[in-house]
């Protein structure tokens, strides 16, 4: 720590230092903390109208908390958007183990970096493109009805978006390099010969992974779920672009409420959120018993 | 440890070329390795000694002919269907398992039960000499304790072959030269056939009941015991790889009965053996051991005598290495034992020294 403050003494000077600490600081209070404590603060107190604001009835409740569980209509879509949501990390997770394993430990130069480019492109146009994208495939005279149709499986047109299908399938495909790079990351560094000598011990392919590849790459898998989970959990763009009109994300419930200026009711909504995430990335580093440590790797 | 049981290893015209390579790492080679031999794979780093060992364990297969194990075609059978078990230069201990488990994989692989598995695991422990230490972790090991454990792990599955790639080279000179003799120990024990490789002549001389030879272009040079290889290599590489030789480039005069005149570049005559029968007018080398040299004292005939000067001694405690200077740039010593009473010759005097004719080997440059 003493050699990094001299080094950056050395290349900044105290001036420079000085004006550092003060832009971050001031970033991190009033971009990222205030607006939080805000939010937490309007959490807790009851939508009134305009005038009523700082009368006698504005003081701190829990109700807005309490409306998820007696909104029955609410409730639902959160406990949907919660399992949906894992159903997305879940199939990210098994789709994107084998595409991470084999950038890692078999592909070798040319057709690495044809995988890496097919994964990283698509990322230079924005989320809602890449959704819109999925609207084409999976529509009902889409390309992949169209497909389907003209090879003969089907003899009518599926509609993917009756269900939770499109929205998963959507996500996944969105998020799927938060998934693939951390787990890239940790498979890398597992030393080729621990793989060899498995094998040579008599192993097969399917134990390698689940004795000696996946125990290494928990801390990716850890880091890999928490951000899908979180990202899925929040979306609000695939839901709204790929899901049934008749059915609602958690999120599209708290953009509507600071839509019709209940932000009350939206800040306990999006609190309620932000601690779900709390609690998964805890379960994640529980499940897979990894330190917090190990994550800043 | 009746379980155990060696079998011999045929290598046949084997050649490998690695995909998008144009050159052969490996060529020619013919090896039979007989059950419960130690045999040693001795050359320079990059001569495809890792290679030749995966080869054999079913890493690779090969481009030109064949393996067999116990007189069964490899062909197409993978690593794990092999009787071999291979230890890794960096051991690949598993470091998430204790060692137990790590002792045990491949029995759990073969459904051995949990208990029989740790039984296992502590008799190879005793075995290499590591008792006790089944639920340790192997992080919290030595260099040696792993370098056992990973000797345990590939005993545990009763291989009738244990390859070892250079397993000693990480470990310091003491350990090292220690677990020479552990692993010359383990393998009389077990009687399993050993093929070691290294690029450590001292380790291979030690060790091995035969060794073979690599040269950089990969393909075998010689293969012999060890006192054969030090006292009648075969070939110019041999000499030159395999302990400290002295070597004169030279042209042959006569040659006769096993023995032969050359000409030296400096236009010294020496007499010596000459294994390949070279004959007049051919380019040869002139090998002789430093410690074949003496100062010569009564003149005998046959023998090889040059005249130099006393260049600098070096002193190494139980033996004496004098540089010698016969001019030009030819480098040239000697070594002799230092007994405490014979006195060193002095720096800058002129000497005769004498070396045998039977310990001059004539080695030809063209022919291998
Ligand atoms: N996977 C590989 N692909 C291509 N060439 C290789 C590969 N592995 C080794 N080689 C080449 O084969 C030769 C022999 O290598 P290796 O068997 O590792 O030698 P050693 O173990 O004796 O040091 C080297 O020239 C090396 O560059
Ligand atoms: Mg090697």
């Amino acid at each position: 720590m003493r050699k990094f403050r001299q080094d950056a003494m050395r290349s900044f000077g105290s001036f420079g230092i000085t004006f550092i600490w003060v832009t971050v600081g001031s970033w991190l209070i009033f971009m990222i903390l205030l607006p939080q404590l805000i939010m937490l603060d309007f959490s807790f107190r009851p939508f009134l109208p305009l005038r009523k604001i700082g009368g006698p009835e504005d003081i701190y409740t829990l109700k807005n908390y309490i409306v998820l569980f007696t909104n029955e209509f609410h409730r639902a879509i959160f406990i949907k958007t919660i399992w949906t949501s894992v159903l997305v990390t879940t199939v990210a997770l098994f789709v994107c183990y084998p595409i991470a394993f084999y950038l890692a430990k078999v592909a070798r130069g040319a057709r690495f970096a044809w995988i890496l480019m097919g994964l990283i492109i698509p990322y230079w146009i924005n989320e809602l493109l890449r959704i819109f994208a999925w609207q084409l495939i999976l529509a009902d005279a889409g390309v992949l009805n169209k497909l389907l149709l003209a090879i003969d499986i089907i003899s009518n047109p599926i509609n993917f978006r009756a269900g939770n299908s499109a929205v998963i399938m959507g996500m996944v495909y969105a998020y799927i390099l938060f998934m693939v790079f951390p787990l890239y990351n940790a498979i890398e560094s597992l030393d080729r010969n621990q793989i060899d000598a498995a094998r040579d011990l008599g192993s097969s392919w399917l134990r390698i992974h689940r004795r000696i590849v996946i125990p290494y790459a928990k801390p990716g898998i850890a880091v890999g779920c928490i951000m899908t989970f979180m990202l899925a959990a929040g979306s609000i763009a695939a839901p709204q672009l790929l899901g049934s009109p008749s059915s609602f994300w958690f999120s599209q419930v708290i953009y509507t409420n600071f839509e019709c200026a209940n932000w009350n009711q939206g800040a306990a909504y999006a609190m309620v959120l932000a601690g779900l995430c709390l609690i998964f990335i805890f379960a994640m580093l529980k499940i897979f018993k990894v330190d917090l440590k190990e994550l800043a790797k | 440890m009746d379980q155990y049981v060696g079998q011999d290893i045929e290598i046949v015209d084997v050649g490998m070329r690695y995909e998008g390579s144009e050159e052969y790492a490996v060529s020619d080679i013919n090896v039979y390795i007989k059950p419960g031999e130690f045999f040693s794979f001795l050359g320079p780093s990059g001569c495809g000694k890792t290679t030749l060992l995966r080869l054999v364990s079913g890493f690779l297969e090969p481009t030109k002919g064949k393996v067999l194990i116990g007189g069964e075609n490899m062909r197409g059978i993978g690593p794990n269907k092999r009787p071999t078990a291979m230890i890794f230069q960096n051991l690949a201990l598993f470091p998430l398992m204790t060692v137990a488990e790590n002792i045990g994989f491949g029995l759990e692989v073969r459904g051995v039960s949990r208990a029989d598995r740790r039984k296992k695991a502590a008799e190879l422990l005793e075995l290499v000499d590591l008792p006790g230490v089944e639920n340790k972790k192997v992080s919290d090991l030595s260099g040696g304790q792993m370098q056992r454990v990973a000797i345990a792990r590939g005993l545990a599955v009763e291989p009738s072959v244990l390859l070892l790639d250079e397993p000693l080279s990480a470990l310091d000179l003491k350990l090292r030269q220690h677990m020479r003799t552990e692993l010359r120990n383990i393998q009389k024990r077990t009687g399993v056939t050993f093929i070691y490789i290294t690029h450590d002549q001292g380790e291979a001389l030690t060790m091995s009941d035969r060794i073979g030879v690599m040269s950089d272009s990969g393909t075998i040079e010689q293969i012999a015991a060890a006192d054969e290889l030090y006292n009648e290599p075969e070939t110019v590489f041999v000499a030159d790889f395999v302990g400290e030789n002295n070597r004169f480039i030279s042209t042959v005069r006569t040659a006769n009965n096993g023995y032969a005149v050359v000409e030296t570049s400096f236009g010294q005559q020496l007499t010596g053996i000459n294994p390949q029968q070279l004959s007049s007018g051919q380019q040869a080398i002139a090998f002789v051991r430093p410690e074949a040299i003496s100062v010569l004292e009564d003149s005998k005939a046959g023998e090889n005598i040059i005249k130099c000067k006393v260049k600098s001694i070096s002193f190494e405690g139980a033996f004496v290495t004098i540089f010698l200077d016969i001019g030009g740039n030819q480098a040239f010593f000697m070594r002799r034992h230092n007994n405490g009473s014979t006195p060193f010759p002095e720096i800058d005097s002129e000497i005769d020294i004498c070396f045998g004719a039977h310990n001059t080997r004539l080695l030809g440059t063209g022919t291998k």
